[in-house]
C-alpha cells in the first residue's frame, strides 16, 4: 500500500490540508486534490515550464516537486494573480499584446514573469527572452509574450510610488 | 454615423482583444484534464516496446490483483465491433495499394513502438501506471524497417508481416510533357533533398474523458480534438452507433497543429472501458506517450531535376518523391498529394512530372502537421531555384522574378488536380509584389554590404528567401447556426473547433457587422456535436473561409428575418429598417424600434396560435458555406542569419514575412498565427529531430532530447500584409494558420547556405543542426550534404 502523509500547505493565502500519497507531485496535488486546475502539466520532466508556480516566492516546477515537500510552505499559483473583477497588470498586458493563443503554457509564463518582474523592474528584451527560455510555447513564437512582459514592466514602474 | 464607426471598431477588420483571454489568464480555462467527474476512473496504457513484434499472449493476472485496479482490457476484451473493425480510413483514394490501419488495441502484431496493447483502468493514474507495469506481454520481436528508402530495397523487412511490399500507394502527377521538355533544355540541374519528420508538440497532450449512460446506451466523449464531428463519425464507423448514441464535445484545447484532428485508438479503448465499468474514465497522454504515439510529419526523400532555358526560365521540373507514411495510412495519401501539388508554387512550370511513392515503415504514422506537406514542397522547389541562381550566376531574387506567375494571369490553372478534387486554380494574388515587399522590408539590397562588413570581422552572414502558394479553406463546408434567443441574447454554434486561433472572437466579429451589436455581446459555442448536426472542425487553414462565411451567411439571414418580422410588427417596409444596438429600428427615426428580444419572442410563436403561411419559426439560421475550391494564400519570407563556423550555431538576425491571406478579419490574430507559424518553421529548419535506431526504436522521447525553439531562438518577425481578396467567398478571405511555417524552412536553409558560401557548402536537408553544419564545414567541406 502506498505511503501516505498529512500535509498542510498555504496555497494562495489559504491553508489547505490533505492526506496524500508521498509520491504525489505538487502539480497533481494542486490540480486533482485541490481542483486548482489553472496550473498545467506539459511535460512532467521539468522542461516546458507550464507547471511553474511560486514556492515561498521562488519559481518552481510543480511537476518536479513532491507535494510533501511543500508541507508548511507557501505556494502561489496563477489563480492568485487576478482579483474577482480585474486582471492584474501582467495578465492585462498579455491580453493587450496578444501574448497567448491556446493559453495552455500561459499560467507558467505568468508565474515565471511574476517572479522575474518583481526582481527586475527594468528588464531589457534580451533579459526577458533569457528568463522565458525555460518556458516553451508552440503557438505564439514568443513575440507577444515578450511584448507583454516589457509592457507590464513599464506599467508597473509607472504605477510604483 | 455613430453606429457605423462603432461597428468598424469591433467588427470585421478590427484588431479587437480576444474574448478567450480573461478566463485563460485567470487559470479558469477548461482543458481536457481539468474535467473532474464524480466516480471517475483513470486509464493508462501498456504499449509495445518493440517497433515490430508478434504478440503470443498476454497475462494480466498480476495487474488485476493490484488493489484499485478495475479492469485490464486487451484486444480480446473489446466490444465485438472493435475487435472486428480497425480504425477507419479517413480519406480513401484509388491510388492506395494497401490499406493498413490499427485496431484499437493490437490484435496479434504491433507495428510501431508505442502501439497500444492493453488498457488498464484504476482508481488513480498512479495505480493504473503501477498496474500497467504488471501486465505481462509475450512479444516475439520481428524485423523492423526504420527508413522509407530502405523499405523499398529488395529484401527489406516488411513493416506488416502479411504484406507483399512496403508500398502503401504510388501515383504519378503530370503537367505537359516533362521528358520532352528536358530534351534540349539549355540547363538541367539535379538535387537530392531529404526532409525530416518533426511533430506537432502542442503543449497540452492528447486526452479523453468518456461517459457512458447505460439507460440510453449512449456515450458522451470529451476529447481534446480539432473537430468532434469527425471523431463522432469515426466512432460510428467502428461501432455502428445511432446518431443519438454518441455526443463528442471538445473543451479548451492546448494547441493542435494537425495531429489533434486525427482519430486515435485510445478513444475507442477509453469509451469501451467506460461502458464496461459504467463509470467515467479519463486518459491523458503523458509527454513520453506523446512522442511515441501522436502523429508526426515530414519524412520525405526527393530526387528532382529542373530544366531552364538560357534566361533561367523554367521549362520543366521532374523527379521522384518517396514519402514515409509510417506504420499505417489513417489519412490515406492526403499528405503526399498536398506535397506534390504544392511544388510548382508561384512559378510558371509548363511541364511537370512527379512519381510519388508512399511507403510503410515501423514508425508512428505521418499525418498533417502545420503546413501539411507544403513546407517540404516549398523547401524543395526553393532549393531548385537557388541552384539555378548559383549555376547561372544570377541573383536569387532575379531568378524568382523571371519565373513568377503574373497577377494578370489570374485565375491561373496549374494543370494538376488538388486533393479537394478540383484543378489547382490559383484564384488571386500578386506574387511579384509579395516578394518585392518582403525584400524591401528586409533591406535585401543593403545585405551585400552587411555581409561584406561582417566577413571583414570574420563573421558569416547569409540571407535567404522562399515563396509559397498555399491551398487554404478546403471544403467540404463548416456549420454555423446564428440564433437570437427569446431573451435577445445571440449565440453562434459552429463545428469549427479552435485550439488557440480565437474563433470565439473572430466569428463574433463577423456576425456583429450584420447584427448591429458589439462582438462582445455574441457568444460563440464551438465543438459540440449536440449543437450542430454537421461539422468538420479546424484544420487545413479552413475556418476563416468555411466557418467565417457560414457565420456571415447565417447572420445576414437572421438580420433579414428580424427585419421582416419587425416590419410586420411596426407596419413599415423592411428596406426602411436597420439593425443597431440590439434593435431593429427605422433608419429615418431611430427611436422607433423593436428589440431583438421582442422579435425573437414573436418568431418563437405562442402556444395555440397559428404561424402557417408565415416565416419559418425561430429567429435563427443555419448555414453550411461550401467553397467551390481552395482559396490560395501566398507569402514570401526573407531570413537573415549569422552562422558561427566554429560551433555551427545559427542566429536568425532578421526575419521578414510578406503575406497575403485575402481580407483580414482580425490583424492582431493573423499576425499571431503567422509569427507562431514561423517559430514552428524555425524548429523544423534548425532544431527538431526525431531520432530512431536501426530497429525503429525512438531515441528522442522528451524535450531534453528533442529541441523545441525557445524564446532565445525565435526572432522578431517583421510583417507586411498584402490584401488580395479571394473572389471565391463572400468575405474575400483565405486561410492564415499555416503560411508562417510553410516558407520558413526554405528561407532559413537558403540563408544558412548563403552564409557558408565561401566554404562551398550546399545544403540539401532539413533540419540543418549545428552538428551537421560543423560536419559540412569539416570533412565534407566543398562537398554536398547528400
Amino acid at each position: 500500500m502506498a505511503d501516505t502523509r498529512k500535509i498542510a500547505v498555504n496555497v494562495n493565502g489559504t491553508m489547505r490540508s490533505a492526506t496524500i500519497e508521498t509520491r504525489m507531485t505538487l502539480v497533481d496535488f494542486l490540480r486533482h486534490e485541490l481542483k486548482l486546475t489553472g496550473t498545467h502539466v506539459g511535460c512532467e520532466h521539468g522542461v516546458c515550464g507550464a507547471c511553474t508556480v511560486l514556492v515561498n516566492g521562488n519559481s518552481a516546477r510543480a511537476c518536479l516537486m513532491l507535494a510533501v515537500q511543500c508541507d508548511g510552505q507557501e505556494v502561489a499559483t496563477v489563480e492568485s494573480l487576478a482579483t474577482d473583477k480585474k486582471l492584474n497588470v501582467l495578465q492585462q498586458a498579455f491580453q493587450d499584446n496578444h501574448g497567448l493563443q491556446c493559453g495552455f503554457c500561459t499560467p507558467g509564463m505568468l508565474m515565471t514573469l511574476t517572479e522575474f518582474l518583481r526582481d527586475h523592474p527594468e528588464p531589457g528584451e534580451a533579459q526577458v527572452r533569457d528568463v522565458l527560455s525555460g518556458n516553451l510555447c508552440r503557438c505564439t513564437g514568443y513575440q507577444g509574450i515578450i511584448d507583454a512582459a516589457l509592457d507590464a514592466a513599464k506599467k508597473m514602474r509607472e504605477a510604483a510610488p | 454615423m455613430i453606429t457605423q464607426a462603432h461597428v468598424k471598431l469591433t467588427g470585421f477588420g478590427a484588431s479587437v482583444k480576444r474574448k478567450e483571454d480573461p478566463a485563460l489568464l485567470r487559470g479558469e480555462g477548461q482543458f481536457i484534464d481539468d474535467i473532474h467527474l464524480p466516480e471517475m476512473l483513470h486509464a493508462a496504457f501498456v504499449r509495445s516496446p518493440y517497433a515490430h513484434a508478434k504478440i503470443n499472449g498476454i497475462d494480466k493476472t498480476a495487474a488485476l490483483a493490484l488493489p484499485g485496479v478495475h479492469a485490464v482490457l486487451t484486444h480480446a476484451d473489446l466490444p465485438q465491433a472493435a475487435r472486428d473493425n480497425t480504425l477507419p480510413l479517413l480519406v480513401p483514394h484509388p491510388a492506395i495499394k494497401l490499406v493498413k490501419l490499427p485496431y484499437a488495441l493490437a490484435k496479434d502484431e504491433t507495428c510501431y513502438a508505442g502501439e497500444p496493447v492493453a488498457c488498464v483502468v484504476a482508481d488513480s493514474r498512479y495505480i493504473a501506471e503501477d498496474a500497467a507495469q504488471l501486465v505481462e506481454v509475450d512479444y516475439e520481436p520481428l524485423p523492423a524497417v526504420n527508413d522509407c528508402r530502405a523499405a523499398l530495397e529488395e529484401g527489406a523487412p516488411l513493416a506488416h508481416r502479411d504484406a507483399e511490399s512496403n508500398i502503401a500507394a504510388r501515383f504519378p502527377l503530370k503537367v505537359g510533357d516533362a521528358d520532352r521538355a528536358f530534351t534540349g533544355a539549355a540547363h538541367v540541374f539535379r538535387e537530392k533533398i531529404y526532409q525530416h519528420r518533426g511533430g506537432p508538440f502542442f503543449m497540452e497532450c492528447r486526452g479523453i474523458v468518456a461517459e457512458y449512460d447505460a439507460h440510453h446506451d449512449a456515450y458522451t466523449l470529451h476529447v481534446a480534438s480539432q473537430g468532434p464531428h469527425r471523431i463522432k463519425r469515426s466512432m460510428m464507423e467502428v461501432f455502428g452507433f445511432g446518431d443519438h448514441q454518441i455526443r463528442v464535445v471538445t473543451p479548451d484545447v492546448g494547441g493542435g497543429f494537425g495531429p489533434k484532428g486525427s482519430f486515435y485508438p485510445e478513444y475507442i479503448d477509453v469509451a469501451a472501458a467506460a461502458a464496461l465499468l459504467r463509470r467515467p474514465v479519463k486518459w491523458i497522454e503523458d509527454r513520453r506517450e506523446n512522442f511515441l504515439t501522436t502523429h508526426q510529419e515530414r519524412d520525405q526523400y526527393w530526387d528532382m531535376e529542373i530544366a531552364v532555358d538560357a534566361n533561367a526560365k523554367i521549362i520543366g521540373v521532374r523527379g521522384q518523391l518517396i514519402h514515409e507514411t509510417g506504420a499505417y495510412v489513417p489519412w490515406g495519401i492526403v499528405l503526399p498529394w498536398i506535397t506534390a501539388t504544392t511544388v510548382p508554387g508561384p512559378y510558371v512550370v509548363p511541364n511537370f512530372k512527379l512519381d510519388v511513392i508512399s511507403v510503410f515503415t515501423n514508425k508512428i504514422q505521418t499525418t498533417p502537421v502545420r503546413g501539411a506537406g507544403r513546407p517540404e514542397a516549398v523547401t524543395t522547389m526553393e532549393r531548385l531555384m537557388d541552384r539555378v541562381a548559383r549555376e547561372l550566376k544570377l541573383d536569387r531574387a532575379e531568378v524568382r522574378r523571371r519565373n513568377f506567375i503574373q497577377p494578370e494571369q489570374m485565375p491561373y490553372k496549374v494543370g494538376i488536380i488538388f486533393r479537394d478534387g478540383r484543378p489547382v486554380t490559383y484564384d488571386s494574388g500578386d506574387y511579384p509584389a509579395c516578394l518585392a515587399a518582403a525584400l524591401k522590408t528586409s533591406d535585401y539590397d543593403g545585405f551585400a554590404q552587411r555581409q561584406a562588413a561582417a566577413r571583414a570581422q570574420g563573421r558569416y552572414l547569409g540571407i535567404g528567401m522562399a515563396n509559397a502558394v498555399e491551398a487554404t479553406g478546403l471544403g467540404p463546408y463548416e456549420s454555423a447556426t446564428v440564433r437570437v434567443a427569446t431573451s435577445g441574447k445571440i449565440t453562434i454554434y459552429t463545428g469549427a473547433t479552435p485550439q488557440g486561433q480565437a474563433h470565439k472572437t473572430t466569428l463574433a466579429q463577423i456576425a456583429s457587422d450584420q447584427l448591429g451589436v458589439d462582438f462582445n455581446d455574441i457568444e460563440v459555442v464551438t465543438g459540440d456535436t449536440s449543437m450542430n448536426a454537421l461539422g468538420m472542425g479546424t484544420f487545413a487553414a479552413r475556418t476563416a473561409v468555411n466557418a467565417g462565411n457560414s457565420v456571415h451567411v447565417a447572420a445576414i439571414a437572421v438580420a433579414d428575418k428580424a427585419k421582416k418580422i419587425a416590419a410586420g410588427m411596426m407596419e413599415c417596409l423592411e428596406d426602411d429598417l436597420e439593425l443597431a444596438d440590439g434593435f431593429v429600428r427605422l433608419k429615418s427615426a431611430p427611436d422607433v424600434r423593436k428589440s431583438l428580444r421582442d422579435i425573437s419572442v414573436k418568431a418563437f410563436g405562442m402556444p395555440g396560435f397559428s404561424m402557417a403561411g408565415g416565416l419559418a419559426p425561430g429567429l435563427e439560421h443555419t448555414a453550411h458555406f461550401t467553397p467551390d475550391q481552395s482559396a490560395y494564400s501566398n507569402g514570401a519570407h526573407v531570413a537573415e542569419v549569422e552562422v558561427d563556423i566554429e560551433t555551427g550555431e545559427v542566429k536568425i538576425l532578421r526575419y521578414t514575412v510578406a503575406h497575403d491571406c485575402g481580407r483580414v478579419i482580425n490583424p492582431m490574430v493573423v499576425d499571431g498565427q503567422v509569427i507562431g507559424g514561423v517559430a514552428h518553421g524555425v524548429g523544423n529548419a534548425l532544431y527538431e529531430q526525431l531520432m530512431f535506431d536501426d530497429n525503429a526504436q525512438p531515441l528522442t522521447t522528451n524535450f531534453g532530447e528533442y529541441l523545441l525553439p525557445m524564446a532565445t531562438d525565435v526572432p522578431r518577425v517583421d510583417m507586411v500584409h498584402l490584401e488580395t481578396p479571394s473572389p471565391l467567398n463572400p468575405l474575400g478571405v483565405k486561410g492564415a494558420g499555416e503560411g508562417g511555417t510553410i516558407s520558413a524552412i526554405g528561407a532559413i536553409i537558403s540563408a544558412v547556405e548563403n552564409a557558408l558560401e565561401p566554404f562551398g557548402v550546399v545544403i540539401s536537408e532539413a533540419p540543418i543542426t549545428p552538428q551537421r553544419i560543423v560536419a559540412l564545414l569539416g570533412e565534407h567541406a566543398r562537398g554536398r550534404t547528400r
